[in-house]
């Protein structure tokens, strides 16, 4: 409780509110105040989220900081939050990037300013709304309310093609999301009358239905993560999105998906989950090898760290499907490290587009001689990138490796091949753009690191080799939630 | 002090050094840089005498520092096995970090990265310390990945130039192709037994020796498969065939560098990795087959390349290629402490020529081509005595240092009698002479001979053998080179005459190593060798009726006919044997095969996946298509709202009149 408020509502609703408040200071010529607003909702919206870390109990499964109060009587819907171990990370994930994302487009968002502050502090608020929830319906409200800003961001922030990628965006997403509505009034239904996603867990459902509803699940979970062969709107999306814009599509909406997958597939449908799960592997892998391929051959730095997204991602997907606790813990740090590795990755590209207002690689080359901190920086975050042990992006793929070992070898084989070409784009590009003598007159004037961007990369920085070289703190929440789901997953819930 | 806190400062004390320049380097005077991180790689190389001392007293050290991590049941730690082969690696690489720090000073001079590359040099002294002082797989790891990215920092470290930033991505990504195995051969070790600390792998090592690997396909036996795949990360670190091929693009690195990393120590770590496995070699003969058979390629193919080579720092990097191929023959054959040996002594005397060889290149104003060398001895005598050392050292002459390794190695590939070893040991012979021919061919270009500096040639070889263009013109004499750089030469030839003579009764045969390495009963080609052992100097009386003195003798007599009495020979070979000199110009085509293979393939499958797949297919059939289609549908279907009333009041009608009908029909 903070002065007797529930914790994670406040949690929500804090940057929410913030965000009101900014929109409320109405146009730029307030953009100062509008700024200064943004900062300090974000920063209070991020403080309040550390008691759920430090108040954790680490040796239950239980839904904690649990707040249950009527909503819709009628349809019997809660307004129902808490968090377990698989959940409460990404809300501190989610608090944690919302003021570097305002700090990130803190000079260089010039028109709209209120309504683009604004339009973050609420999807701030709203994405902790769809790890929190614990009612179907307030997640369905939630994570479509999510899409709105996300849209938005992309559709008047963003870059020349920026309403084809957001209509993509949008449609793509919201088709998942229907059928998953569909989903759920068949549970509602069939657990006799709740929306609680915990009943959901306890429903028993006949094999046709459990595959049914998997597929349902499927295309809305599976298109935000995004798995192959549903991620062409990613690329697009992030190319045309303002910094900000991908920096949060990246490090937090993407892993709404495999939230989601964890939360409602597994748990739910855990019959067809198996029977299934070849299907998943396969396409987690095609993930890995075959877009980690296509990554190697983009001209677009946006869109190579972007296939890179998809790429890592697969690792999440196969942890999750390869059911056992490496694989899942696995998968989950490999989230939140790919949140700080991606997010840094969009924010290195955008201090390059600020500069030169382009993205394309062979617009680039010999940074280094003019941006030598941003340079040592962007090491990092490419090293991070391609699994370096040390940095964060190393834990998730090396724990899903070692459970990929245990399901199978062929896996581990065909996942360890990120190794090479995942270090491979990466520091190819980084080749192309870093090193070597300065390409043209552009790069020969370019300045260095503002005080603001240099903040902004070293609270990364210490947070990527942190989580790299002591994960214990990460991954210790998770213990208790991953047992009590790999064992709730092992019993059939056939009826 | 206790002793953990005493192993604890020996990695730490030259990452505070590297963190503590990296960061505020440029905030003092460059004197600060080397200071700084000279006096903690010192406290690192007196803390491991130290913890050397102890380990002689007997004492053994195995415990956790931290756990990294926990998952599943299992626990992850961060910690430290402090034996006796811990301690020898751990002084060799202080005591080399430190003489290749000190003469940094001089080589560095003026360049205008010189904190940099402080901080990138404790950075990496940090990062083989971790390595070498591991208990468990996951930092061992740690530690090669580590050692990798500081390699792949300092090959590139003159980032403007275009050869140095291709070298270093190939560095990378050939070591992250051997990691690749490495990495799975860890999973396997986790998914078997359960722990990636060593103590516990090993002691149930034996236990799985008879089982099939658990790979579904294929029945291979576990032990095998793991060492095998072990292994691949051994070949990508220390260069061994078929991976080899960064090791000699990595002379692109400053000089130093290749000394510290890409001879003494980091190209060693595959050597290290592997004795410190011998548990689990010592249960599969195919694997130690396949490490010797690979050793024995490496040991005698790239010696050959060393021959034609004009380029100092590349004459020496073949040359470094084939004793790491020795180090491995001599692990296939389960010498291990030999290995390890060899490692030590070819550790001094390689970083002594690399130096040597930085100090010419220094005094010719960064001009690396031999063939623009000659008759230096006159000008730099602490220069031309210390690589005359090295070049003794390294081809085996009695009483040097590499002498009772080499021989050694050739011994215990004798002795062996695992499958390949009569290839080895042919591989191993023959290497001798083609050793001693390269080093000495080398040795009489630069040293003796007409004086050809001072009329460079202008060098287009393809080999680009420049450091820096802008400093080709040569003014006056060369002369010796300052303290810095020559006191480590001094300091790096004592050890490469001494410590074959002192170090081989103990190391190979007085069981120092103790515990750390294990030889399975049935493998006594060292027990053998202890048993005619009768001291360091009969050694040298036993070799004067063997081959290898005498190969070696007519190596260095034949280069120097060649290439002081009769020059025109070798051009005249040459010509005669064009296509094999073509063959080893070209490194036998490696090189030109990966950039057509695998990165061209790489590229051109990457294109036609994006552009067939996601392009075309899924954006274009998929997507793009359903909302075309969509389109067309909504288009048709748009002409029947007309908007007039009577059209729709018809429609409705006719609709009526078939329901109607339609219900009449089916009852």
């Amino acid at each position: 409780m903070i002065f007797g408020l529930p914790i994670i509502s406040v949690a929500i609703w804090l940057p929410i509110i913030f965000g009101i408040l900014v929109l409320a200071t109405g146009g730029d010529k307030n953009a100062p105040l509008a700024r200064a607003l943004a900062m300090v909702g974000s920063v209070l919206g991020f403080l309040v989220t550390i008691p759920l870390y430090t108040g954790f109990a680490l040796d239950t499964s239980q839904m904690q900081f649990v707040e249950l109060h009527n909503w819709i009587p009628r349809f019997n819907i809660h307004y129902h939050l808490g968090v377990d171990g698989i959940s409460v990370l990404f809300i501190l994930l989610t608090a944690f990037f919302t003021p570097l994302v305002v700090l990130a487009g803190w000079q260089v968002i010039e028109k709209r300013v209120a309504q683009y502050m604004a339009a973050f502090l609420i999807m701030s608020g709203v994405m902790i709304g769809v790890f929190a929830a614990l009612d179907a319906i307030l997640f369905y409200v939630f994570w479509e309310a999510m899409l709105i800003p996300m849209f938005l961001i992309i559709g008047i922030w963003g870059g020349q093609n920026r309403v084809y990628a957001a209509v993509k965006f949008f449609l793509y997403t919201l088709l998942g999301s229907l059928l998953m509505l569909v989903a759920l009034i068949y549970l509602y239904n069939q657990s006799g009358g709740s929306f609680s996603i915990l009943d959901f867990h306890k429903v028993a459902i006949p094999m046709t239905a459990q595959i049914l509803i998997f597929i349902a699940f499927f295309f809305a979970f599976a298109v935000k993560v995004p798995m192959f062969p549903v991620h062409t709107w990613l690329p697009d999306a992030h190319v045309e999105a303002p910094t900000g814009g991908s920096v949060v599509l990246a490090a937090i909406m993407l892993k709404v998906g495999a939230y989601g997958f964890l939360r409602f597939s597994v748990p739910i449908v855990p019959d067809a989950s198996h029977k299934l799960a070849g299907v998943m592997i396969a396409l987690s892998l095609i993930a890995v090898v075959y877009i980690g391929l296509v990554a190697l051959i983009q001209s677009d730095m946006k869109k190579l760290v972007a296939y890179s997204s998809i790429s890592h991602m697969g690792f999440v997907t196969l942890g999750i499907f390869i059911f056992n606790a490496y694989g899942m813990e696995g998968a989950l740090l490999q989230m939140i490290s790919h949140g700080f590795v991606s997010g840094a990755l969009f924010l290195c590209v955008g201090v390059l587009y600020d500069r030169m207002h382009s993205r394309n690689i062979a617009d680039y080359g010999g940074v280094a001689n003019t941006m030598p901190v941003f340079a040592a920086f962007f090491m990092l975050f490419a090293m991070a990138n391609s699994g370096l042990p040390g940095t964060s992006g190393f834990v998730g793929e090396f724990t899903v490796i070692l459970g990929a070992m245990k399901a199978n070898f062929w896996y581990a084989f065909a996942a360890a091949t990120t190794l090479v070409f995942g270090a491979a784009y990466t520091l190819w590009m980084y080749k192309r753009v870093i090193f070597g003598a300065a390409a043209n007159s552009h790069v020969a004037e370019l300045t260095d690191l503002t005080l603001r961007e240099k903040t902004i990369m070293a609270i990364l920085a210490v947070t990527v080799l942190g989580m790299g070289l002591y994960p214990l703190p990460f991954s210790e929440v998770m213990h208790a939630s991953v047992n009590d789901l790999l064992v709730h997953v092992a019993h059939s819930k056939l009826p | 002090m206790t002793m953990q806190n005493l192993y604890l400062l020996v990695p730490l004390a030259p990452l505070a050094g590297a963190i503590f320049v990296g960061l505020f380097g440029k905030c003092m005077h460059r004197a600060w840089s080397h200071r700084i991180t000279i006096a903690l790689v010192a406290v690192s190389f007196f803390a491991s005498l130290a913890i050397f001392n102890d380990v002689q007293a007997g004492n053994v050290y195995n415990g956790s520092v931290y756990t990294w991590l926990t998952s599943g049941d299992t626990s992850f730690q961060v910690g430290f096995l402090i034996d006796k082969l811990t301690v020898t690696m751990m002084l060799v690489v202080t005591f080399v970090s430190l003489m290749v720090h000190i003469y940094t000073i001089g080589y560095m001079d003026e360049d205008p990265g010189y904190q940099r590359f402080f901080s990138y040099i404790s950075l990496f002294t940090f990062s083989m310390l971790m390595l070498v002082m591991a208990n468990n797989f996951m930092q061992l790891f740690f530690g090669w990945e580590a050692v990798g990215l500081v390699s792949y920092l300092l090959i590139g470290f003159w980032y403007n130039r275009e050869t140095a930033i291709y070298a270093n991505l190939k560095a990378f990504l050939v070591n992250r192709v051997g990691d690749f195995g490495f990495l799975l051969g860890i999973a396997l070790v986790l998914m078997v037994f359960g722990t990636l600390q060593y103590d516990a792998v090993f002691a149930n090592a034996a236990s799985h020796a008879k089982d099939i690997a658990p790979i579904p396909c294929v029945s291979w036996n576990l032990i095998t498969a793991i060492c095998i795949l072990l292994f691949i990360g051994a070949m990508g670190k220390s260069a061994q065939f078929p991976l080899h091929v960064w090791l000699p693009d990595s002379m692109e690195g400053p000089t130093p560098i290749s000394a510290l990393i890409h001879a003494a120590t980091m190209v060693t770590a595959g050597i290290f990795m592997v004795a410190r496995m011998s548990p689990l070699f010592e249960l599969s003969e195919t694997a130690l087959s396949f490490v010797m058979v690979i050793g024995a390629i490496t040991a005698l193919f790239m010696g050959f390349l060393g021959i034609i080579q004009n380029d100092i720092k590349r004459v020496v990097a073949y040359s470094t290629l084939s004793q790491l191929g020795y180090m491995t023959v001599a692990l296939g054959a389960s010498a291990y402490s030999v290995a390890i040996f060899h490692l030590m002594t070819h550790a001094f005397f390689k970083a002594l020529l690399f130096l040597a060889a930085g100090s010419v290149i220094i005094a010719l104003h960064h001009d690396q081509d031999i063939r623009n060398m000659g008759g230096l001895r006159k000008y730099m005598p602490i220069t031309w005595i210390t690589s005359l050392i090295g070049s003794l050292a390294l081809i085996g002459t009695p009483f040097f240092s590499g002498f009772y390794s080499k021989d050694s190695i050739i011994e215990a590939v004798a002795l062996s009698h695992l499958p390949g070893s009569g290839f080895a040991y042919f591989a191993v012979v023959a290497g001798v002479f083609v050793t001693a021919f390269y080093s000495f061919r080398m040795y009489f270009l630069v040293f003796h001979g007409k004086e050809r500096f001072h009329h460079p040639k202008p060098t287009h070889d393809h080999e680009g053998g420049k450091e820096d263009d802008g400093h080709a013109h040569h003014h006056g004499n060369p002369h010796e080179t300052p303290w810095v750089v020559t006191l480590p030469l001094i300091l790096l030839a004592i050890p490469s005459v001494l410590v074959g003579y002192i170090a081989i009764e103990p190391m190979l045969y007085g069981g120092y190593f103790g515990d750390s390495i294990f030889i399975a009963e049935h493998h006594h080609a060292l027990h053998e060798m202890q048993q005619e052992f009768h001291g360091a100097f009969a050694m040298v009386l036993h070799s004067l009726t063997s081959l290898p003195l005498w190969l070696a003798i007519a190596g260095v007599a034949s280069s120097a006919f060649f290439y002081l009495k009769r020059p025109d020979i070798p051009a005249a070979i040459k010509k005669r044997f064009q296509f094999i000199y073509t063959l080893l110009d070209n490194k036998y085509y490696f090189d030109r095969f990966n950039d057509w293979f695998f990165a061209g393939g790489a590229r051109g499958t990457s294109r036609f996946l994006w552009k067939f797949g996601d392009v075309t297919l899924i954006d274009g059939l998929m997507v793009n298509g359903t909302a075309k289609l969509v389109g067309m549908f909504s288009g048709a279907i748009r002409h029947l709202q007309s908007g007039y009333i009577y059209h729709y009041a018809f429609s409705m009608i006719i609709g009526v009149f078939v329901l109607l009908t339609a219900r009449n029909w089916f009852e």
